[in-house]
């Protein structure tokens, strides 16, 4: 009887999935390069998730538009809906995994949560997970994690930029003996990533941290800001996404805690963080490690091929906001990872392993960054077998009550305290999962 | 016209009490294993192992566990889910702690756990119950999500809290492909679905229901309440903390507190409700409905080639799936599984209804 459902079940699922593997055949001859999108337009971290859903799409339609695809190869895509939940999440990356002629280029998870589960299966499925500021910070280790790219750095590189910053301002890192610094975060895998780096920096320079977590979504912080309000930490170092962002903004205009002093990472720092908290939220500052707002060649190339054409993916007006730019600078980056592997492995639509060999060589310095028309919206980046992150510096900007003013000074994150961190944590993983090591010198070019 | 008992006489009471006393039931059983041990894996894709039948499994077996305490002893919990997380946690640690142990013996070990920490969390409903006694099963559920995420022995200090898991290997035998786990969760799945049900036959699930039905009669007749109480809250625990186990090492691979939350918790009650209250085959009937029904909604439209945003589907699959949780319960409060029944009784008289 239990198994009747199961057995109706599988016809109407057969039946359905045939339909769909007679559709692949149909296309298969085709030269066509599939793209998956992980998105979330639904819940609480919709504010978020659109813009950059809308910008990683927007972008892959203008490789089309504009170029003709990537060398000829034409990109098709299909978005699926995670809710930022990590159950569908997972489902959503076995429904696309296997579309297009050789299966998914790369995903981008767009949480933490479901990177931790889609890492696992990677090792199996042999497709890049392609993590650009967040997920695993260990996972820069490309000899353990060997598909998975936190492109341009991860948690521990922007607490670590964090704290150069605010010892910067004290007057040098031996100041911040004795003060004090909250970190308010994101009860999750993603909140919880910066803690190891934070204590291990409070051991060296004597600073007191302060950890402060918040519930998913994030909506309820009263209790919070009230213990804020009580220990007075001199700075507060924000990890929140979504709807969490805009209430502890609001939260800490409420509580009259000075928002000079408090230092979102690069996810909480967008226009939907601090647009709701009105006036309030000038002089909040926040981490900008890939792509700050603004317009550049880029985005005009968008608005005359996209949007002027009414195929832009959202509203006109969202291009050029922080995630927009932020989910089109990695559709970029796995463009360019494509065209990088196209030129060993032939134009032809690739596999996932073979785009990781172009995720593993993608190295973008000033002159082809103006050449893609991003002079200004990245720093340069060079990843190899070892170093999947390619880059470890950002910039800080400050919300005006109009726009994000990016601030001058480049930080680069120290390696000398995170790589040891990094090494000890990817080997800790590989036991765990009985992972045998790559060896980067065998493979060779 | 098939489906009829008649000549089927029975001459010994080991005839009379077995678990499915009509011929075609057992035929129809049987088929049904052979046909989900020899004919699905054969047949299905990864996709459908990975993200219907692996957690359709998985969750039946925890909704079986519910269904022991909530549908037969009458002791509402909404807290089930801490009891995986507790199983999952547990088997974690024994795996870390003691590499060479036998999976089977952790998952088992998982169980009796989950069950200690299930009866602790039971005696009060000895004193309260109704409403109450769920409102105390909460305080479970958050008391548990905290320690997992507060006390860092349980994650082996990760950075994140959240862990992970090596396959899992059995006698020799790596669990790794979604067809090979299918197999091993199938397997898992039916012993304990035997268990089951062979526990509400005998005089144990006897006296859970009488508590059920009315908890001072049963005491005058002569059951212990509180033992009644505990071993219903220590047997669902177990099968909770199993179910929990096997969530987390076969099913997602690494997984953090958030996996066992609150919302997972009334899955498990919704699956019962809709599924069946004190019914195994009802837990079956209400994992399917809320594992599978959502992921089929979400992908209809596409399936049809109706182009609509993957946002709109969303909010329309929640839409759907709130409608037809309440249809099926207007329609049939005492769930699918008495759908099934009357279908079965209905069939009896086909073609000849009088």
């Amino acid at each position: 009887m239990k198994l009747k459902v199961k057995a109706s079940l599988a016809c109407a699922t057969l039946a359905a999935a045939a339909s769909v593997a007679v559709a692949g055949a149909a296309y298969a001859q085709e030269k066509e390069q599939f793209f998956p999108v992980l998105s979330y337009r639904t819940g609480a971290y919709a504010p978020n998730g659109v813009p950059f859903a809308n910008g990683y799409v927007d972008y892959l339609k203008l490789v089309n538009a504009r170029d003709g695809g990537i060398n000829g190869v034409k990109v098709t895509f299909e978005e699926c809906e995670t809710g930022y939940a990590t159950d569908r999440g997972v489902e959503c990356y076995e429904r696309l995994k296997g579309k297009g002629p050789t299966g998914a280029t790369a995903f981008h998870p767009l949480s933490t949560g479901i990177t931790f589960a889609v890492t696992d299966k990677s090792f199996n499925d042999k497709i890049p997970i392609i993590t650009g500021g967040y997920g695993r910070a260990d996972s820069v280790d490309g000899t353990v994690f060997q598909w998975n790219f936190p492109l341009g750095g991860t948690y521990w590189d922007a607490a670590d930029i964090l704290v150069q910053h605010v010892g910067k301002k004290e007057g040098g890192l031996n100041r911040l003996k004795g003060k004090k610094i909250a970190l308010v975060y994101h009860d999750s895998p993603y909140g919880k990533e910066p803690i190891a780096l934070l204590q291990e920096r409070a051991k060296r320079h004597g600073y007191e941290l302060l950890l402060l977590p918040v519930t998913h979504p994030g909506v309820e912080q009263k209790a919070t800001w009230l213990q804020i309000r009580q220990q007075r930490p001199d700075y507060v170092f924000l990890w929140g996404w979504g709807v969490m962002n805009s209430t502890s903004i609001k939260e800490a205009v409420a509580t009259g805690y000075p928002r000079e002093k408090m230092y979102g990472v690069w996810w909480s720092g967008a226009e939907p963080d601090v647009t709701p908290a009105g006036d309030g939220a000038k002089g909040y500052n926040a981490l900008v490690f890939l792509a700050p707002a603004g317009k550049g060649q880029v985005h005009k190339d968008i608005l005359r091929h996209l949007h002027d054409k009414n195929q832009g993916t959202g509203p006109k007006d969202e291009v050029g906001t922080v995630l927009y730019n932020r989910g089109m600078t990695f559709a970029m980056m796995t463009v360019e990872a494509v065209k990088r592997a196209q030129a060993r492995h032939g134009k032809k639509p690739l596999t996932g392993e073979q785009v990781r060999w172009g995720l593993e060589h993608l190295s973008l310095d000033g002159a082809a960054i103006k050449r893609l028309g991003f002079a200004g919206f990245m720093e340069p980046i060079s990843t190899s077998c070892e170093n999947h992150a390619g880059a470890h510096s950002a910039r800080l900007h400050v919300w005006d009550g109009k726009q994000w003013n990016v601030q001058k000074d480049v930080y680069k994150a120290d390696q000398s305290i995170i790589g040891p961190m990094i090494r000890a944590s990817a080997q800790k993983y590989a036991q765990e999962k009985n992972l045998s090591k790559r060896d980067c010198a065998k493979e060779g070019k | 016209m098939l489906y009829r008992e008649n000549g089927q006489f029975k001459s010994t009471y080991r005839a009379d009490q077995q678990m499915l006393p009509v011929l075609q039931d057992r035929v129809f059983m049987l088929a049904l294993v052979a046909f989900a041990f020899v004919v699905v894996p054969f047949f299905a894709s990864n996709y459908l192992f990975l993200s219907m039948l692996i957690p359709f499994l998985i969750l039946a077996l925890a909704a079986i566990g519910l269904n022991l305490l909530v549908g037969y002893c009458g002791q509402i919990s909404i807290g089930h889910a801490a009891f995986m997380a507790v199983g999952a946690y547990a088997a974690y640690n024994l795996v870390l702690r003691v590499p060479a142990m036998n999976f089977l013996v952790v998952l088992v070990l998982a169980g009796l756990i989950a069950a200690a920490v299930g009866m602790l969390f039971g005696i009060p409903s000895l004193r309260i119950k109704g409403l109450y006694l769920a409102v105390a099963t909460l305080a479970a559920q958050f008391f548990i999500d905290w320690i997992f995420a507060r006390v860092k022995w349980f994650t082996d200090y990760s950075h994140s809290g959240s862990v992970s898991t090596a396959p899992v290997e059995l006698f020799g035998w790596r669990i790794d492909t979604p067809a090979e786990k299918y197999l091993f969760l199938l397997a898992v799945l039916i012993v304990f679905t035997v268990l089951a049900k062979n526990l509400v036959r005998g005089h144990i699930g006897r006296a859970w229901m009488a508590t059920r039905d009315m908890d001072v009669a049963a005491e005058v007749i002569g059951i212990r309440p509180v033992y009644a109480k505990l071993s219903a809250f220590a047997v669902s625990s177990f099968y909770c903390g199993v179910a929990g186990a096997l969530w987390g090492f076969i099913h997602l691979g690494s997984w953090e507190p958030l996996a066992f939350n609150l919302t997972l918790s009334l899955n498990l009650l919704f699956m019962i409700i809709i599924g069946g209250m004190g019914s195994i085959l009802g837990s079956y009937f209400g994992a399917a409905f809320i594992v599978v029904l959502p992921i089929l909604l979400n992908q209809i439209p596409q399936w049809l080639g109706v182009p609509i945003s993957t946002s709109t589907a969303s909010h329309l699959e929640f839409m759907i799936f709130g409608a037809l949780i309440v249809l099926f319960l207007i329609v049939e409060p005492h769930g699918l599984a008495r759908l099934w029944a009357i279908g079965k009784e209905k069939l009896r008289l086909w073609p000849f209804p009088h």
